[in-house]
């Protein structure tokens, strides 16, 4: 009897070693039919409609949407981290250009579309945004486009007419041709309004000043076009930091980092009242500012010219169970249509030339800038755009020089070491 | 004077066994089944536990993609870390967190310990409340304190009328900001600790030290603190461990990200080591500085050791 038991006892523990071991295998395939995809995106893609519209029509699949809104510190590393491991990606990956730029030499990553009718889809794209989407050696088609971003910038009409500046938007144009004047503005409103910061802060406009500035030198930023890191000697990017950090210095900024909780809480405190917004930023402008401030969001010309800020891309990553699939919803959501769709959504400007010629694109307004045209303002110039060569470590390098503009915003750096410290900083990232 | 000589009888002796058994099974009864009883966790551990310890040494000493490439060379990871500014200033953080973090959690968990053993009303409601902090998640935690020490209309700058303190931009205030979130998660379990050691330890002592005229200070100096060395030394050896792999709290003050500040202000070693193996797939790299933390672990943990053995003042 006594025997039994201890060996009852022994069975149980035994028992528990192996299910130990086998609880972590899971299966959720699920048998007939049902097929889930998982669809990853950062900040706001305007996908919502289009996914509900996806599963009426396409009966058995299901969509998961993951929407992260913190990109470069929080969505790229954990995507990096998905493909270099080789699991946990969604079926169908949102793309920054910079990203993609860092991972066309990892075609093998990547689900090649031209297996799924991608190469019919060429005239859908603007030329370069669809040759940015091909595998470097040019084999693979790894990605399709999803918008590009012309530059413009927002501000705050109610704001603005308690500094007791002009509010149409062709006349705040008109306040601000070049950036010199932009500043001049910017100081004239804060002692108007001293409680509101001009600027949300030094990252967004450095970015949108450096899109503006690389065309001047080569289209290109920290990298020159055989991906030498030239940081240092780039003028475009010493241009942009220069401008910056005068406005730093001059108290306009906020000091907020884009895409930071902070920042989001600054939409709702008018802690700023303009803010560089390439196309893309209106729908993030919007979400973050929510139904208080309809209509008080307006949209002008941005100092010194137009510019090509981000525009993002979709892929499909090897690792996704079902590659067939994923690719169909890839082709649908950059369609001319579903861009149009994500284009009146969040105001995601389209890189199919047939969207962008469509009235529905080219004439719209936007309700919530104060019906502000921007078809006219953004998409007139869309197929002007010229796209700005990124190196494949732009993202690493980029997000250093974020972070110490943080600094500099933080009076952690002076002007001068935040400079020196950013190039060599960089350099050691690039390297 | 009581008398405490005249203790029950130790229990008679278990009668011998009737029918022995044979030897074999006798011997396996005894030698073996306790053996037995205990593997499971001695396998585990040398699974989960002991293999990635060996396996991480093998790693530090490659050039280890995280995925990619591997390539042999020796020492160099280490040779390299140690040269390596950004590891040092991880360092320097995770101690000064550790040290700011905790010995008032220490502190304060003894003397909220000591509070929790009185007589008073309600007493199980304040002892399970010191446990609400570990049952609250993670990330309501990073969301209220997120809000708390906001730079613009935080509640601490408000009380504290520092209006526009960037509580990230500083060593001290992003420390200051972090020890107070470790301390607020725990201080109660240590707490909890304390006060099941204070409770073994027998009334009559206490009773003794009355009569003879001992303060409640004195009793709590003199009695208290000597019969809690064990807790002592087993709380400041689980919290060198946790103050010093310090890695959620300050995650979640900068929201996600594993760089720890616009120029470093916070990150931990542990932050380091994830940023290595994590954003710059540098496998090798990350653990090289994961053996650098385990020696630092145990270098500090046989400090506090010898320190808090001397508790007390015995020899």
């Amino acid at each position: 009897m006594k025997s039994t038991r201890r060996s009852a006892a022994i069975a149980a523990v035994l028992a528990g070693v192996l299910a130990a071991g086998t609880a972590c295998s899971s299966d959720d395939s699920g048998g007939s039919g049902e097929i889930t995809l998982t669809v990853d995106t950062f900040g706001s893609f305007g996908y919502e409609e289009l996914f509900t519209q996806y599963e009426k029509d396409n009966p058995g699949i299901k969509i998961e949407h993951r929407n992260e809104k913190e990109h470069e510190k929080v969505y790229v590393p954990n995507l990096l981290k998905y493909l270099e491991t080789g699991s946990g990606a969604g079926d169908v990956v949102a793309l920054e250009e910079g990203v993609l730029t860092n991972l066309r030499g990892q075609a093998t990553k990547f689900v090649d579309l031209n297996q799924y009718g991608g190469a019919e889809l060429k005239d859908d794209f603007l030329p370069w945004k669809w040759s940015l989407g091909q595998s470097l050696d040019g084999k693979s088609l790894m990605a399709l486009g999803t918008d590009v971003g012309g530059l413009a910038m927002c501000y705050r009409t109610d704001l603005f007419e308690k500094a007791g500046l002009p509010t149409d938007r062709t006349e705040v144009a008109k306040l601000w041709p070049t950036w010199e004047s932009y500043v001049d503005t910017g100081k004239k409103f804060q002692e108007k309004v001293p409680n509101t910061k001009f600027v949300d802060g030094l990252t967004t406009l450095f970015n949108a000043v450096l899109s503006q500035e690389a065309p001047k030198n080569g289209n290109v930023t920290y990298f020159d076009a055989s991906d030498k890191y030239i940081a240092d000697t780039n003028p475009a990017v010493k241009s942009a930091f220069d401008f910056v950090s005068g406005l730093d210095e001059q108290q306009l900024s906020a000091g907020l980092k884009s895409f930071t909780p902070q920042w989001q809480t600054g939409f709702k405190k008018d802690s700023f009242a303009t803010m560089a917004c390439p196309a893309w930023m209106l729908g993030v402008i919007k979400e973050n500012s929510g139904d208080t401030y309809d209509d008080k969001w307006d949209v002008a010309a941005v100092p010194g010219g137009g510019g090509n800020w981000g525009g993002s891309f979709l892929a499909v990553p090897k690792q996704s169970e079902h590659p067939k699939e994923a690719a169909d919803l890839a082709k649908f959501l950059t369609s001319a249509k579903s861009q149009i769709t994500a284009f009146k959504a969040v105001n995601a400007l389209p890189t199919s030339p047939e969207a962008l010629a469509d009235p529905e694109v080219k004439d719209a307004k936007n309700e919530y800038f104060n019906d502000a045209p921007v078809g006219e303002i953004f998409a007139t110039t869309a197929t002007s755009l010229q796209p700005v060569q990124l190196g494949v470590k732009n993202v690493d390098v980029r997000t250093v020089f974020e972070d110490i503009l943080v600094a500099l915003g933080q009076d952690k750096l002076s002007a001068d070491e935040a400079w020196k410290k950013a190039v060599e900083d960089g350099r050691d990232k690039a390297e | 004077m009581l008398d405490v000589s005249k203790r029950p009888a130790a229990a008679p002796a278990p009668p011998a066994d009737k029918a022995p058994r044979s030897r074999r099974s006798t011997w396996f009864d005894l030698k073996a089944t306790p053996y037995l009883l205990v593997s499971p966790y001695f396998i585990l551990f040398s699974v989960f536990g002991l293999f990635p310890l060996g396996f991480t040494v093998w790693v530090s000493l490659h050039d280890w993609e995280l995925a990619g490439d591997r390539e042999w060379i020796g020492l160099e990871n280490y040779t390299a870390l140690l040269q390596d500014g950004e590891f040092w200033n991880s360092v320097l953080n995770t101690v000064g967190m550790f040290v700011l973090a905790t010995i008032p959690q220490l502190i304060l968990a003894l003397m909220l310990a000591n509070a929790l053993n009185k007589r008073m009303r309600l007493r199980l409601l304040y002892r399970l409340g010191v446990l609400v902090p570990m049952v609250t998640s993670v990330v309501a935690v990073a969301v209220v304190f997120g809000q708390l020490f906001a730079r613009d209309y935080g509640f601490v700058n408000w009380l504290l009328r520092t209006d526009g303190l960037d509580w990230t931009a500083d060593k001290w205030s992003s420390w200051t900001a972090i020890s107070v979130m470790v301390d607020w998660r725990w201080t109660g379990y240590n707490a909890l600790i304390y006060l099941a050691a204070m409770q073994a330890i027998p009334r009559d002592l206490y009773e003794a030290a009355s009569i003879d005229g001992a303060s409640s200070r004195r009793q709590f100096w003199q009695i208290t603190i000597p019969m809690l060395k064990p807790a002592i030394v087993f709380t400041t050896i689980t919290s060198t461990i946790g103050g010093l792999s310090l890695f959620t709290e300050p995650v979640m003050f900068a929201q996600g990200d594993v760089g720890g500040g616009s120029l470093g202000q916070f990150q931990t070693v542990a932050m380091y080591m994830y940023e290595n193996a994590f954003r710059h797939f540098d496998y090798g790299y990350a653990s090289a500085v994961a053996w650098m933390l385990f020696m630092m672990i145990l270098l500090v943990c046989f400090f506090s050791f010898l320190f808090t053995r001397r508790i007390g003042g015995e020899k």
